[in-house]
């Protein structure tokens, strides 16, 4: 009988162990996910009395939307309402909090040109729209704008109509503050590099650079971090932006190389061919970099992490 | 529906499976060896034995596997420094790092997976009749003799059904593995997704249909398997 009771006692300590090693590499995630369930319950239920509010708002206004003809962001905008698609687990640009609030530059750009188009900022509802899933929000007309580190390229163009850019990324690496061989990227040959699955980044690094470059995959940039914060990685990369994010999150220990090799321009996606919407959010953005507010939101959400304020874009696509 | 994928030469979509079936035959074979070790200490006469092993099932057993994997890559190979594979300098590290991340998810397989043999397998040796370990013990066999002669034997054989549901399981669940960047079937389509973001449709149908290819026949094999190794009673 003692022997039954020390084993179930060796076993729960082990399960302990096991536990705590467990949580710490996931608390967070599980954490926000269980407020984000939380969170969203109570949206939807603030959701019905404000749809039902807005649609009687919309019976009215109905008659005005005429002019704005089938442009999907003018309509929503007419009816007081926008569905707005941001990142919800980047440091510094999308970024969902606990307490259920979202903040960083994407969201207030967001905000910015909602209220440009009409609407009240606290009107916004926020969806993620994650890497993979944003063609298709838009493409289903799930969501008004996605706002979410979005880079203007030739074969998204295809499917959505970009407003912007308003902010100009340079892909970067991300190494220990103590590192001094990794100067760039043709100095990671032979080395591990580290990005989330199916990133196109590492592999632009791999085909242009160094072809001797080692790939390590994991689902989140947080998991990057961590393996490159334990020395498993040698450098992790993406957007200089976001990796400033990383950086500021652990003072001390990483630094951003500093040597920006391609452009990303970020742009806001909206629903193919919806030239007055396009035409309406580049207004906005450029209304938003020529009273300061869009200098004023960067030093607030990005500058804290030691990213170098660059020139504004102008937005013209 | 456009397939064109399926010829690009970036995309080695019979590697990917390749790289599946490995991971489910490694993965297979460790997960029943540790299973039937499992096993025989849940029923042994030694209490610590059968606390430890039940202790062990219940605890793996409740974590979900994604946590398992990342565990093995994250906390025991990055944070403790568990090397499977040596990393040569000079060399191109892609090599030691697949290797490295292969090993990985096969031992999370192994662990995960064993406890469902286990568990399998304990209730195969409640299909024994009591009489059969009683008359072989009376007969002067010793504990394990009585298990790996008489109990173990027909014990396997009675659950050869549900050990094939375990394997199918097993198959479906290397698709976890791409969480630590091994180069398989679900992460060539998270790859897929990424880069060919038109083809939604075409990428889920081609990976649903290949892990079909991978799990109807083993569902088939075990399932005449078990009809031909019950024991008739």
């Amino acid at each position: 009988m003692r022997f039954r009771t020390i084993a179930s006692v060796v076993a729960g300590a082990a399960a302990l162990a096991l536990a705590v090693s467990g949580c710490s590499s996931s608390s967070t995630p599980s954490e926000s996910s269980v407020a984000s369930a939380a969170q969203s319950v109570a949206q939807s239920a603030t959701s019905k009395v404000a749809s039902a509010a807005s649609a009687a708002q919309s019976a009215a206004s109905s008659a005005l939307a005429g002019a704005t003809g089938n442009s999907q962001v003018l309509s929503s905008a007419d009816a007081g309402k926008l569905v707005v698609g941001i990142k919800f687990t980047q440091p510094g640009l999308g970024v969902k909090n606990p307490d259920g609030t979202f903040s960083g530059f994407d969201v207030e750009v967001a905000k910015y040109v909602a209220d440009k188009l009409g609407v009240d900022p606290s009107k916004i509802e926020f969806v993620e729209a994650n890497s993979a899933q944003r063609e298709d929000l838009i493409g289903k007309g799930q969501v008004d704008y996605i706002v979410a580190t979005y880079s203007i390229t030739d074969a998204r163009k295809e499917k959505v109509n970009f407003a912007g850019p308003y902010f100009i990324a340079h892909q970067d690496l991300l190494v220990k503050s103590d590192n001094t061989d990794i100067t760039g990227p043709e100095a990671m040959a032979g080395k591990i590099l580290c990005s989330v699955t199916g990133s196109t980044s590492a592999q632009t690094i791999k085909d242009k650079y160094a072809a001797d470059v080692a790939l390590q995959e994991y689902p989140t940039y947080s998991d990057c971090v961590d393996a490159l914060l334990s020395g498993a990685v040698d450098a992790v990369t993406t957007d200089d932006v976001i990796l400033a994010g990383f950086a500021a999150q652990h003072p001390g220990q990483l630094k951003v190389v500093g040597k920006g090799f391609s452009n990303e321009n970020y742009g806001i996606g909206l629903k193919k061919d919806d030239t007055a919407g396009t035409a309406a959010i580049n207004t906005a953005i450029a209304a938003m970099i020529a009273d300061g507010s869009w200098k004023k939101a960067l030093e607030d959400t990005v500058g804290p992490s030691g990213y170098t304020i660059p020139a504004a874009p102008t937005p013209s696509s | 529906m456009d397939f064109s994928f399926l010829s690009d030469p970036r995309y080695d979509v019979l590697g990917a499976f390749w790289v599946t079936v490995q991971l489910t035959v490694w993965s297979a074979i460790g997960a029943f060896i540790l299973g039937v070790v499992l096993a025989a200490m849940r029923v042994c006469p030694v209490p610590l034995m059968r606390g430890f092993a039940g202790g062990v099932v219940n605890i793996v057993r409740n974590i979900p596997l994604t946590l398992i994997i990342i565990m093995m890559s994250q906390v025991i190979a990055n944070q403790l420094g568990l090397r499977l594979a040596t990393r040569q300098p000079g060399v191109n590290p892609q090599a030691f790092l697949d290797t490295q991340n292969f090993r990985l998810a096969v031992l999370g397989f192994i662990i995960y997976t064993s406890t469902f043999v286990c568990e399998a397998i304990r209730s195969g040796i409640n299909t024994v009749p009591p009489g059969q370990a009683e008359a072989a013990r009376a007969v002067g066999l010793t504990f394990t003799q009585v298990l790996g002669i008489v109990v173990l034997p027909q014990a396997i054989r009675a659950v050869v059904a549900p050990l094939g549901s375990v394997l199918i399981a097993l198959i479906k669940n290397t698709t976890v593995a791409s969480a630590i960047g091994v180069s398989e079937a679900a992460l060539l389509m998270n790859t897929l997704l990424e880069n060919e973001a038109d083809k939604f449709t075409a990428v889920f149908l081609v990976i649903a249909a290949g892990f079909i290819v991978l799990a109807l026949p083993t569902g088939l094999v075990f399932g005449s398997l078990a009809k031909k190794a019950s024991v008739k009673r």
